[in-house]
């Protein structure tokens, strides 16, 4: 695979992810880098490990009213509201873009009902161009009282099965949190036959105007990311990396290759960027860049010997 | 379209009132393929927080590769910029979005009120560049809260037509608001209105000229965080239904386009 080629003239920097190969830790996380074709023209797309598009749902969604962002101290505030063209659109409009470019596309896929991921992955499977799905349990279940998946292991457990049962592609299952124990819904997902976890998705956070006294989000409440959560989803991906066998990709406020670094050690085999990427477009390949140069200065084989290698004690 | 990512040295720094400053920056790359009604987003500074960029018309462009912002401090953002020093450097990302889609043989009339003054400079000059009829130069309305936020400006775009200022304390031309001048004033025939300001007055402005059958296009604002197409943060409701965004819909629309949200 020529995407994966990249790696060979400098230090090793290829990871498994499962049986999904990256030619380097990096990838893009999902709703916060398009469909890969907006970023095109900025930065050299070839570079990435890999490119998660945005959440994709069974029908499309108008997403919520605005406003849809704040910022807040060294992050931001969201409530899109999963806006998306549905995935019989994205495979029609999307993919034959995606499937051109020469490094591994992972659809990020997110539904109401068990019914509703199942027919999503189904819809996906020989779909040429896609690697993996990554599977967003943050949503609400609505015919559980809109209490989300990804907050209760057996229902996300539930959804991991559902998306497995069909899916012809490695799956990753996003993590929440948003919850008590991270381990044990990590946990769970793992035994429903989940090839591979992602962490963390936002944190649910508030922000409200003076001037207006009202909250500075048409839906009250949104996903908190960037650095400022990098503590929390670091401290999470060391926990989740140490209960569970899968491989664990990273995700939270990174913004720099000594964020990505830090989480290798931590346990993450590889590491999405969001946030970053709406304030540098070109980000992910300055990080990759700053993995190679660290991986060469530290006279390491591969960047693979920093995965969990945080020294304890 | 082609955008730049350009690290760009500040020149010159004016203050116009208390709140209302004038940056000038040398961007090259982004004045030599920015249209008006076009935006840049601007990193205030080097560190996480502020984290995200913010949004400006391009005030003016020059063919030393300079361009020029004119912003109101509104918040920590602007507070920030409105502190910066000639030579310092900061990073700008565009040109992005959708400009104006003016016709420079016909007539036009600009409306800009408060920081909707920004994009009118850029656009009056290239209508004006571009008409080879200089006699029939654009009307443009300014309207400020007081004297000082006009009186540099003005000067700038008497170069390109008769301006027309109103004030909200009466301290320079119509004592009120810019509105009142427009629907005062007798348009000419075919002139297409370009306006640009407060949710109110571009609503004001479109219900005038859908009454009296003129062509009427707005530069909206919006929160946005990446300024491309990205986020999906900055969308607003569109006539058509659903949602429009600003950042790669607009921030120019017809103003048919918009629902208000007023």
């Amino acid at each position: 695979m020529d995407g994966l080629s990249s790696g060979q003239n400098g230090p090793d920097l290829r990871v498994d992810i499962g049986s999904l190969v990256l030619a380097n830790p990096v990838l893009t996380a999902s709703g916060t880098f398009g469909y890969a074709r907006e970023f095109a023209q900025l930065m050299d797309l070839h570079c990435l490990g890999g490119v998660i598009v945005k959440g994709i749902s069974l029908h499309p969604r108008a997403g919520n009213p605005p406003p849809r962002i704040v910022e807040t101290a060294c992050g931001m505030l969201n409530a899109i509201g999963l806006q998306n063209v549905g995935v019989d659109r994205f495979i029609t409009e999307k993919m034959p873009y995606l499937e051109g470019l020469r490094v591994p596309v992972v659809v990020n896929i997110l539904g109401d009902t068990l019914d509703e991921y199942a027919e999503i992955t189904a819809r996906l499977a020989g779909v040429p161009g896609v690697a993996a799905i990554e599977v967003n349990i943050s949503c609400p279940n609505v015919k559980s009282g809109g209490v989300a998946f990804g907050t209760d292991p057996a229902m996300a457990a539930a959804v991991t099965k559902a998306v497995k049962g069909r899916a012809a592609v490695p799956v990753m299952v996003k993590l929440s949190p948003n919850v008590t124990d991270i381990t044990t819904i990590a946990r769970a997902v793992e035994e429903a036959g989940a090839d591979s976890l992602s962490l963390i998705n936002t944190l649910i956070g508030m922000a409200i105007d003076l001037k207006s006294r009202r909250p500075a989000l048409a839906n009250v409440i949104g996903g908190l990311s960037g650095p400022a959560i990098k503590p929390v989803a670091l401290r999470m991906v060391f926990q989740v990396a140490r209960a569970v066998k899968i491989p664990v990709v990273g995700i939270g406020g990174i913004d720099s290759a000594e964020d990505a670094l830090e989480f290798l050690l931590a346990g993450a085999t590889a590491v999405q960027i969001g946030t970053a990427n709406f304030i540098n477009p070109r980000v992910s390949e300055e990080v990759v860049a700053g993995i190679a140069r660290y991986v060469q200065e530290e006279n390491l084989s591969s960047v693979r010997e920093l995965i969990g290698a945080v020294r304890l004690g | 379209m082609a955008q730049y990512q350009e690290n760009a040295t500040v020149t010159r720094v004016e203050q116009f009132s208390a709140e209302t400053f004038r940056l000038t920056l040398q961007a090259p790359q982004i004045a030599g393929d920015a249209q008006p009604g076009q935006f840049v987003m601007v990193r205030t500074g080097q560190g996480k927080d502020p984290l995200l960029r913010r949004p400006f018309s391009l005030h003016q462009t020059f063919s030393d590769g300079g361009v020029q912002l004119y912003f109101k401090v509104v918040g920590r953002g602007t507070e920030i910029l409105s502190r910066s020093l000639v030579g310092e450097r900061l990073s700008l990302f565009g040109p992005l979005g959708r400009g104006f889609r003016y016709r420079p043989e016909q007539p036009a009339v600009l409306i800009g009120g408060g920081l909707g003054i920004a994009p009118m400079l850029f656009l009056a000059r290239e209508i004006s560049r571009q008409n080879s009829s200089p006699a029939s130069g654009c009307q443009v309305l300014l309207g400020a809260r007081q004297k000082g936020e006009l009186a540099v400006v003005m000067e700038d775009f008497a170069q390109y037509g008769s301006v027309h200022p109103a004030t909200d304390d009466g301290s320079l031309g119509h004592h009120g608001l810019i509105t009142e001048v427009l629907f005062s004033l007798p348009l000419p025939a075919a002139a297409t209105v370009y306006a640009c300001g407060p949710e109110g007055m571009l609503a004001a402005v479109a219900g005038h000229c859908r009454r009296h059958g003129f062509p009427c296009q707005v530069s909206v604002e919006s929160v946005m965080a990446c300024g491309m197409g990205a986020c999906l943060g900055c969308n607003r409701p569109a006539s058509a239904g659903g949602y429009t965004h600003v950042c790669l819909d607009g921030p120019v629309y017809d103003a048919e386009e918009l629902l208000w949200m007023v």
